[in-house]
């Protein structure tokens, strides 16, 4: 089974894998970044992107509108949409009153906020697995072994990975070239002093969820084509792996979130094939702990200044 | 008020379209086969309950107190006798009725505090005084805590409850170490649960130690793990300290679940002894070299007593772990780790050996959740990794939050209502998780600094001193 061509299709997958959760992990280092906080119920959020794929999926199909990339369009846009305002409403609803009360109190908050969307999703939808037929079949051979063994990029791999360039730089641009993301810096360095300069830190703040929300349920749009299934419980996994991503590219930095996110996917690609599947997790959660030793604030993250 | 009803119908057009994907299609088991089952009525009621309700809270704030109470009173009662599609948009429009007209009657009440009957206000701030006394109510919980088996309506459910609250507390009062005086985020304090019922559980099969003879040596064996887990990890700031707790809680509970040469994986380990008295067994039949205990005492058998002999046992150990939770924040060490939480910087230039203390107050908590453990091994007398999920440190973290940090008669309280409340509930099982979730957020908004906030620290110079903030 060894091999280069084998190693390289793992990498191929484990890169797939580590897109989606660099897209997940960038709503967490942005909401750190704002407010200091770990949104627990970000991994929810995700898990809400993937159901509205599911549904919104199955609806159109069942009112017969048939042309592939006209449905896939309108249920990223769906998606993205509702999701972006789901997180709007859970930021308004459970942490925006508690802005002032400390850095236990909104973790709690979101812990139970985490708690409520999971039952709330397992009721409305059933705690059964939710299958999508695939949607996007056909893959780019890339190199053919005498032994039949083939090494192939599929078309959906190429749409997360263009999908996920895309809106990596659109991120950045947002961030680094508009009022917006000039607030958002603001808000990121100082709030006091960003509310006496006229921005409106809450706004700053609740754009910022949005914008997490959305990413992540673009990644859970990814993912559901991916993989083809859903259930209630699958953003506590993939939530936590994306905020490990965001620790270890550095808690706060958009490219560390990727760099993150991308290094787990291969990581946990690599040792599922090679060392053992049922101690992936463990390998992740190991190398997390290592980075940290060598470099306590994350891969790219900048050192932190203790203010007095 | 039109602003107020504009916005009404903002919110209640926002939970239309939060509600319709989620809540208007159902799709059917396989979803390849199209089961597809529209709900537009349950969506749009439940848009409408929630348009009133924010209608509601809008003319409470416009100041139509009576208009309110009256129309909440009305519409809790009339949701009471019209047949609704689901029982949960019964219950919340019942129950948002009611919950409307008590907030409206609670601000009223606030604003015309001199139309009361004059013999009223003292009455009310003496009760309050003493409910609010929490060492009061402490007392007196404890001495219902210690007769409770003995009164008539006990029984063995009751027991049962009681048992599962006590293990809360007592996990809770071992995290209160580091999250309370230390101010540590530990979010895998159920790896260290999980590392005291599996210690105990494999000690008894392998080494066929009982379980007085196992509890000192997986309280050590915790403690050298938070130790070799601590050193270096207690360098990093406090939110990488939480991640990797994290990590650690889910490294623990995967190695259990994947070990399954050593623990038996997900099925768990079976037929873990339970504790003697002495030489006194609590079992129909004792084993060779010691006694049946209602032998001993002479009475009839019945499974009863083993359940109450548990019950003090997980008594004394939170006897024993409150005492000492109480006595530390006193010593130095207590007073060092309150002024590491305060201000990091202002405890490290007073000389204060930061890790070290910090390294202390981990293995505390350490300990305190391997004998929490040991207790739920042999109580259970089966262990499977299921029970050590995240959601176990999740739940353990609110009770000290919602109790109050640092405050153990609150925090016991706090797992009164976290753990035996979704209990009594048992019945309506299926909202039991969401009302729960829904709970945290409520309350945390409600009372950001917990049931019993006390923050204040032991130690303070003078009456002049002002808090960090």
């Amino acid at each position: 089974m060894a091999g280069v061509d084998y190693f390289l299709q793992q990498l191929i997958n484990g890169l797939t894998l580590g897109a989606v959760y660099g897209l997940i992990a960038i709503g967490y280092t942005m909401v750190y970044g704002i407010i200091g906080m770990i949104n627990f119920a970000h991994g929810e959020i995700y898990m809400i992107g993937a159901f509205i794929t599911v549904i919104s999926y199955v609806v159109l199909t069942a009112i017969g509108v048939t042309s592939l990339p006209f449905v896939l369009a309108i249920v990223l846009l769906t998606t993205a949409v509702i999701t972006g305002l789901y997180g709007w409403s859970i930021e308004r609803i459970a942490y925006k009153p508690l802005r002032k009360a400390g850095r236990m109190a909104p973790l709690i908050s979101a812990i139970g906020m985490s708690v409520f969307l999971q039952n709330y999703v397992q009721l409305l939808q059933g705690a059964r697995v939710k299958t999508l037929a695939p949607v996007l079949q056909g893959t780019i051979e890339l190199s053919h072994r005498a032994d039949g063994f083939v090494v192939s990029v599929s078309y959906l791999q190429i749409t997360i990975f263009v999908l996920t360039l895309v809106l990596m730089s659109a991120v950045t641009a947002l961030v680094h070239a508009t009022p917006f993301g000039r607030a958002q810096r603001a808000c990121e360095q100082d709030q006091t002093m960003a509310a006496l300069c006229g921005i409106r830190v809450n706004r700053a703040i609740s754009l910022t969820f949005v914008l997490g929300a959305v990413l992540a349920a673009i990644a859970g749009f990814m993912v559901t084509l991916y993989y083809g299934v859903v259930d209630f419980y699958m953003g506590f996994l993939a939530g936590m792996k994306a905020f490990t991503a965001a620790v270890l590219g550095g808690i706060g930095s958009l490219p560390g979130a990727m760099l993150g996110g991308l290094i787990i996917g291969v990581v946990e690609s690599l040792w599922a094939t090679y060392v053992n599947a049922q101690y992936k997790d463990v390998a992740v959660f190991v190398l997390l702990m290592l980075v940290l030793l060598v470099r306590p604030n994350g891969l790219l993250g900048r050192p932190s200044v203790e203010k007095v | 008020m039109l602003r107020g009803l504009k916005e009404s119908f903002l919110v209640a057009l926002l939970a239309f379209v939060l509600l319709l994907p989620l809540a208007g299609v159902h799709t059917g088991e396989v979803v390849g086969s199209m089961a597809l089952e529209w709900r537009w009525a349950d969506t749009a009621i439940a848009a409408a309950l929630i348009l009133l309700g924010r209608a509601g809270l809008a003319a409470l704030a416009a100041g139509a107190l009576p208009v309110v109470f009256a129309a909440g009173l009305m519409a809790g009662t009339g949701a009471l006798f019209i047949t609704w599609p689901t029982a949960f948009l019964r219950c919340a429009a019942v129950a948002g009725g009611y919950a409307l007209a008590l907030r409206a009657l609670l601000i009223w009440l606030e604003k015309h505090p001199v139309h009361l009957a004059g013999l009223l206000p003292p009455l009310i701030t003496t009760a309050k005084r003493r409910l609010t006394n929490f060492n009061t109510l402490g007392a007196f919980l404890f001495a219902f805590v210690i007769v409770m088996p003995f009164l008539p309506f006990s029984s063995r459910y009751l027991l049962d409850v009681g048992i599962m609250v006590m293990t809360y507390i007592v996990l809770a009062w071992g995290l209160n170490i580091t999250v309370g005086f230390a101010g540590l985020l530990d979010l895998g304090y159920a790896g260290f649960y999980a590392i005291g019922a599996y210690g105990y559980a494999l000690l008894a099969q392998y080494a066929g130690l009982g379980f007085w003879s196992a509890l000192p040596l997986v309280a050590v064996i915790a403690v050298v793990t938070a130790l070799l887990l601590g050193i270096p990890v207690l360098r990093l700031r406090g939110d990488y300290f939480a991640v990797v707790t994290l990590g650690f809680g889910e490294i623990t509970r995967l190695v259990l679940i994947n070990w399954t040469s050593l623990t038996h994986g997900p099925n768990g380990i079976s037929g873990i002894p339970r504790p003697a008295l002495f030489n006194l067994e609590f079992a129909r039949q004792a084993t060779e070299g010691m006694r049946p205990f209602h032998e001993w005492l002479g009475v009839e058998f019945s499974p009863v007593q083993r359940v109450m002999f548990l019950y003090y046992v997980i008594l004394l150990i939170a006897v024993i772990v409150g005492y000492v939770v109480v006595r530390l924040r006193h010593l130095p060490i207590g007073c060092a780790w309150e002024a590491f939480r305060e201000d990091e910087i202002a405890c490290a230039s007073l000389g204060i050996d930061r890790p070290r203390i910090k390294l202390a107050a981990y293995m505390l908590s350490a300990m305190i959740a391997a004998i929490a453990g040991a207790f739920f091994a042999t109580r259970q007398g089966f262990v499977s990794p299921e029970s050590f999920t995240f959601n176990e440190s999740a739940t353990i973290l609110a009770i000290v939050i919602l109790g109050g940090i640092g405050h153990p008669v609150g925090i016991a309280l706090a797992a009164l209502f976290i753990v035996g409340m979704p209990e009594l509930f048992r019945g309506l099982d299926q909202y039991r998780m969401l009302a729960f979730g829904a709970g945290m957020v409520i309350i945390m908004v409600w009372r950001p600094g917990g049931l019993a906030s006390t923050r204040q620290p032991i130690a303070k110079l003078g009456a002049g001193a002002q808090e960090t903030p």
